[in-house]
This record gives structure tokens, sequence and C-alpha cells, in this order.
């Protein structure tokens, strides 16, 4: 039933209108009250007006998303996985209090800043940074490609310490913090993406969460955030399958509609195998995870593959539609180009296959 | 106030429906069932009004449907809907309209309400004549086509759509009530909503509770299914020729017109 929600929602709300947001490079705010409404922002969390839902029916959700739009799954991604669940998961209780309500209402719009322009797949070298004075931190620094951004009330920052890396909740308010959104993109284009920058900000010292230190504070996040995109990505896979299934069946060149062509047979049914896998692997990674039994590397496992394969499923779906395939009056070109910033963000596919090699050889293979 | 939403559970929309030649009934197997389209807005409106009305307003959902619907009326729970009742029961098989209306009223005497809200139409049976062949063995009004609906001290006023425009009609509870689309759209059933839903009951009767004494069924049919017959295939499109674009634009509109979509 949450399947039937969201994609009934996604028909209705999302499509007749995705094609000129992403021309436009544009994504309504109120979008974010009617994904609240519907209850999907933090959908996995417990308590603080979050439902409690399963990583399954979380899973789906993600998948229904994006087969929308990435951009869509991304802001529900971010607002949910990345900010709500790092404020749930690393947050002061005063900053649940605050924040966790009205964020999975749609109300308040959270963003998630770790990546630096110098330091994206090394996060751990990042050079914004935090600096006691008297009971007060100061922050300083430039976070880059940060997703909801420029329409975020509320920045989670990771920012380097004498204790190491810890996490902020800054609000977009703080003198010194702006936002610079980046245009010219041609991925996610119905998704904001901006340049953070911190100018001193002056924060109290209750702005810290209070216990973690070091990476495991964002990457606990970003474990969230990827298991999600191993639903959405077939997501976008399975629009894509379906609209050449579609095409190949009334479109007629050589006096046959060319899903009569064994070479477009050939095609789809190779398409039609990696969604049916990827699907069935996100569906267990799933149950793994409402199980306990999902670590980091089983994610890492479906990210991996589940993008990568989402992509090649968009490239094949393309070369179908011929011509067409290169407009948006048809939805493939769009999710083709997404899932080039699917495949780039939340650990890039060589991090993935680098924490796979480790996870198998034993051996790190980073530096 | 108790409203009771009539909902209707029929073959999906988009299925391609076929009728059983020998029992010249709808194959109800094999497709997937789901809420009348038009019941919907039904439960949209009784949803509105509840929260309009607030107190202790509730809103039960009432089919006459197989068991095996319980989980298509668990959707209207988690649109919103307090409870549900189920008249399921191997005897109502072959009831007409009339026989379905008089087994759905004693349901209705049993469960009772102050308001009851139908949709327009099925979607499968089409005839629209059930919601009035219920407020008759009800005995109750039948406010039809209603949308705008404003209750106060159990008084009702609501606009009746007609073609023309609309009637501004009054009435008092209890009635029975039938919606146009113009409520408002259905809204979506949230998370919270659906993982509610399985918290809610759904009770189901059988007609052994009712203690009818009118026959149901086939046996209590006022109609038979005489003949089925395929739609007679689409005859020939109309082709205008207009000279230039705001000619083509009349016809298009005189056309609208002549249908009644203008
Ligand atoms: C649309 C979009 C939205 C984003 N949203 C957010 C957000 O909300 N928050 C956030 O913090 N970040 C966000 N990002 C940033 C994203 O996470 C980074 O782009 C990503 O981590 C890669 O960093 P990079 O772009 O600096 O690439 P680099 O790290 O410079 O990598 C360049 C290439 O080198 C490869 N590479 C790097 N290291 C190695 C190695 N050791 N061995 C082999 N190959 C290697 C990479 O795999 C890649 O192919 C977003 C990015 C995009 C495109
Ligand atoms: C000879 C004959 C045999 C039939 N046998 C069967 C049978 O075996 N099984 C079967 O399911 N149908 C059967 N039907 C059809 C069934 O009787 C009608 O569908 C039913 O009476 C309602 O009429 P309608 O569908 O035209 O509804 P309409 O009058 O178009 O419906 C208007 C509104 O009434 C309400 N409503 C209608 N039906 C129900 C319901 N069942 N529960 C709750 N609310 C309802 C809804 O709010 C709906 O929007 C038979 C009909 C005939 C003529």
């Amino acid at each position: 039933m949450i399947r039937d929600t969201v994609r009934a929602f996604v028909t209705d709300q999302i499509l007749p209108r995705i094609g000129d947001w992403f021309e436009q490079g544009f994504l309504p705010k109120e979008l974010a009250r009617n994904l609240g409404g519907l209850g999907l922002l933090g959908m996995h969390l417990s308590g603080y007006g979050c439902p409690g839902a399963s990583a399954v029916a979380y899973g789906l959700a993600c998948m229904e998303l994006e087969a929308g739009d990435s951009g869509v799954r991304s802001f529900a991604s971010v607002q949910g996985s990345l900010a709500m669940f790092a404020i749930h998961r690393w947050g002061s209780e005063e900053q649940k209090q605050q924040w966790l309500a009205p964020m999975a209402a749609g109300e308040k719009i959270g963003c998630f800043g770790l990546t630096e322009a110098d330091f994206g797949s090394n996060p751990a070298g990042m050079r914004t940074s935090a600096r006691r004075d008297g009971g007060d931190w100061i922050l300083n620094g430039t976070k880059m490609w940060i997703t909801n951004g420029g329409i975020a009330d509320v920045a989670v920052i990771w920012a380097m310490t004498d204790e190491g890396i810890r996490g902020f909740c800054v609000p977009a308010q703080t003198k010194g913090f702006t936002a610079n959104d980046i245009e010219r993109k041609l991925s996610l284009r119905a998704s904001i993406t901006s340049e953070l920058v911190l100018h001193d900000c002056r924060l109290p010292a209750d702005a810290a969460f209070p216990e973690v230190h070091g990476l495991k504070g964002p990457l606990a996040c970003l474990n969230e955030a990827r298991y999600g995109i191993i639903w959405g990505s077939m997501g976008a896979a399975r629009t894509c399958y379906e609209t050449a299934l579609d095409y190949a069946k009334t479109r007629v060149q050589f006096d046959r509609p060319i899903a009569a062509f064994q070479l477009t047979q050939q095609k789809l049914v190779d398409m039609l195998l990696e969604l049916g896998k990827g699907t069935l692997l996100a569906l267990h990674i799933g149950r793994m995870k409402d199980g306990g039994r999902a670590a980091p590397d089983h994610v890492s496992f479906g990210k991996l593959n589940n993008v990568r394969e989402a992509l090649q499923i968009a490239r094949e779906a393309r070369t179908i539609l011929g011509a067409n395939g290169v407009t948006l009056e048809y939805p493939v070109i769009r999710h083709m180009n997404n899932l080039e910033s699917v495949l780039t963000y939340e650990g890039t596919s060589e991090i993935h296959t680098l924490i796979l090699g480790q996870a198998i050889t034993g051996k790190p293979a980073f530096t | 106030m108790k409203i009771v939403v009539t909902v209707k559970l029929v073959p999906d929309t988009n299925a391609v429906k076929r009728i059983d030649p020998a029992t010249k009934r709808l194959v109800r197997t094999g497709v997937e069932t789901v809420i009348n389209p038009f019941d919907e807005y039904a439960i949209e409106a009784a949803l509105a009004l509840k929260e309009k009305l607030g107190g202790d307003t509730t809103v039960t959902i009432f089919t006459m449907a197989a068991e095996s619907g319980k989980e298509v009326v668990r959707k209207a729970l988690a649109m919103g809907a307090d409870d549900a009742v189920m008249l399921s029961d191997a005897g109502l098989e072959g009831s007409d309209v009339w026989a379905s209306a008089y087994a759905m009223a004693q349901a209705l005497k049993k469960i009772g309400f102050d308001l009851i809200i139908c949709g327009a139409l099925a979607e499968d049976g089409n005839t629209g004549g059930l919601p009035n062949a219920l407020s008759e063995y009800l005995g109750v009004p039948a406010l039809t086509n209603a949308r705008h609906i404003e209750i106060s001290d159990a008084k009702v006023k609501a606009q009746r759509e007609t073609d023309s425009g609309y009637q501004v009609v009054t009435g008092a509870l209890p009635m029975l009530m039938t919606v146009t689309m113009a409520v408002g759209e259905p809204r979506y059933a949230s998370l919270k909503g659906i993982m509610g839903a399985k918290r809610k009951t759904t009770a189901v009767m059988a007609l052994s509770e009712l203690g009818l004494e009118k026959a149901v069924g086939t046996g209590g049919a006022k109609t038979e299914v005489v003949e089925i017959a395929a739609r007679p295939a689409r005859g020939k499109a109309r082709v205008e020729e207009a000279a230039d674009g705001p000619a083509g634009a009349k016809i298009i509109f005189d056309f609208l017109k002549e249908r009644k979509l203008l």
C-alpha cells in the first residue's frame, strides 16, 4: 500500500511536471510539505513525529520516488537519511526536539555538508574547521555539492576540531552562513545543489552533536542514504525499461515493430534480467537491514551494482528510443543523466569497489 | 455524529473485463480489486466533514463484498476512516440492485448512522440506482449529487449539482447522500495512516445476523440478465473541415457544447 500511495503521488503530482522542472533546473519548495504530508520524510526513523516504517517500506518509497526522478528521491534522501538521520542518531535531545518534527512534516528543510571542493572521496582531509571560543564554536570553511543547500533551514555541517571531525547543526540564518546554488548542471537538474560558505559562524556550545567524533559520524548517515539508492536506482531503471518496452512495441521500422527484432529483444531481456536481479538484491538487503544484519559492505555491494546496472539499462533504453531518446519528451535521457550523479555521490563506484575489495582481500587500497 | 460511507469493491478500472457467458455476470477473479473510484470521493467528503465537525464524529466504511476484499478496505482505513464493516455472505451472490439494497439496508440499520454517503455510480454495475433504493428501504431522504456540504445542528445544506449549475438543498439528519467529484480530490493514504490502519477493526457480518424477511441473492433479484452482447463497433468518426483557426475553434466549441462538455 505504501508503494501504491507513493506511485499514485508520483504519477499525479510529479510526472506531469518533472520534464519542465528538469529543463528549468527547479524543484518547487512545496514538494517538501507534500512529501511530509505523506509521511515520507524520515519515514524509517521512530519518535519525534516520524512514523518508524521498516527498511523495506522505506526502500519501496525511494524506488517509487526515483521512478519519477532521481532529484525528487535525492531530496527525500538528504532530508530523511542524511540530515534527519544525523540529528536522530547523533543529536542532543534538544536538537531532536527542535528539528525532527518540523523536518518530518516538510516545514523545515535540512541539508548535509560533508564534501568540499578539494575533498570528495577523501573527506578525512576536510579543511572546514570549528574552534572553541569561550563557550561558543566558530566555524570556517566551504562545503561543495550540497544537495538542498540553497533551500535549507538547517545544515548539518561536519568540521575538523581539535578532537577530530565533529558534526554541527547550523541554522541557515546564522551570521556568516551563505549558500550559492550551483548552476549549469546537466544532471539532477530537478534538485538544488549548492556551495555553502561558513565565514566566522558563531554557534553556541550545544550546536555540536554531543557524542560522536571522527568519520564514523557522517559515514553512519551515508550508509542510510546509500541504502535508499539501492532501491531508488532500480526505480529509475524500471521507468527506462518500461518506456523502452512500450516504445519498441509501437515504433515501426522495416514494416515491423522494432520489438520484433531479435537485437531489440536481446536488449529488453538483458534490461529485464538486471532490473529483476537488482530489485531482488534491494529487497534482500532491505530484509537483512530489518533483521539488523546488514553491514556497510552489503550496502556498498548493493549501491555499486544497482547504480551501475541502472545506468546501463538507461543507456540501452536510450538506444531503443532512437532520436526520441535524446529529448525530454521521454523520461529516459533525464534518468540517464541523473544516474551519472547517483553513480558519483554517496561514494563513487570506485570507492565502493575499494570498500568491497578490502572486505574480500583484507587489504585497503585507498592510498 | 456517525457517518457511514458505502464503498463498492470493483475490478481495477484499467483491467480488461470479461463477462462469464454462463452466469452472465462479471468475472471478478484474476483481476485486481480496487475501491470504486467514485467512492473515494465519498470517503474524502466524509473525512473532510469529520475534520470540520471534529468532536465525536466518526467515519465507518461499509461494503457488501466477499471477505477477500478486506485488504482493499484497508486502504479506506489508511485514508483516515475509523473502522469498517463488511457484509460478506455467499448467499448474496446474484443479488441485483433491489436485493443488494435490501440486504445493505438491514446491515446499515444494525450498524447505525446519522449520515450515509454513497458514491454517485459504481464503475462496474453502473446503474447509479443503489443509493436511491437504499434510502427507500431505510426510510431516509436521499440528497443526490451533492457538493459543498455543510452540517450544523443535525441540519444539512449542500449544493446539488445539475447539468446547468447547482441547487441549494437543505434537509435534516438522518439522511443519505451521494456526492460528485466536485467534493474534492481524494487524499492519499499517508504513511502514518497506512501503518495505523493495521490497528483498526474491520468487522465481518453474515446474513444470518440480519434476520432478513425477504429473499436476497439470485432468488431475491427482480431483474434477470437475459442476454449480453459486445458493445457495437464505434461508428465512423465525424470529420470537419475548417477554413482557418477561428473557424476550427468554433466547430470544436459547438461540438463540446452539444455534448454538454462546456
Ligand atoms: C548532484 C550532486 C549532489 C551531491 N550532494 C552532496 C551532499 O548533499 N552532501 C555532500 O556532502 N556531498 C554531496 N555531493 C558530493 C559527492 O559526494 C562527491 O562528489 C563524491 O564523494 C566524489 O567526490 P569528488 O566529486 O570530489 O570526486 P573525487 O573524489 O575527486 O573523485 C574523482 C574520481 O577519482 C576517483 N577516486 C578518488 N579516490 C580514488 C582512489 N583512492 N582510488 C581510485 N579512484 C579514486 C573517484 O572514484 C572519481 O572517479 C554531491 C555530488 C553531486 C554530483
Ligand atoms: C441479475 C444480477 C445479478 C447480480 N449478481 C451480482 C453478484 O453476484 N455479485 C456482485 O457483486 N454484483 C452482482 N450484481 C450487481 C450488483 O447487484 C450491483 O452492482 C449492485 O446492486 C450495485 O449496483 P451498481 O453496481 O449499479 O451500483 P451503483 O448504484 O452505480 O452504485 C452507487 C453507489 O452505491 C454504493 N454501492 C453500490 N454497491 C455497493 C456495495 N456492494 N457495497 C457498498 N456500497 C455499494 C457505492 O457507494 C456506489 O458508489 C448483479 C446484478 C444483477 C442485475
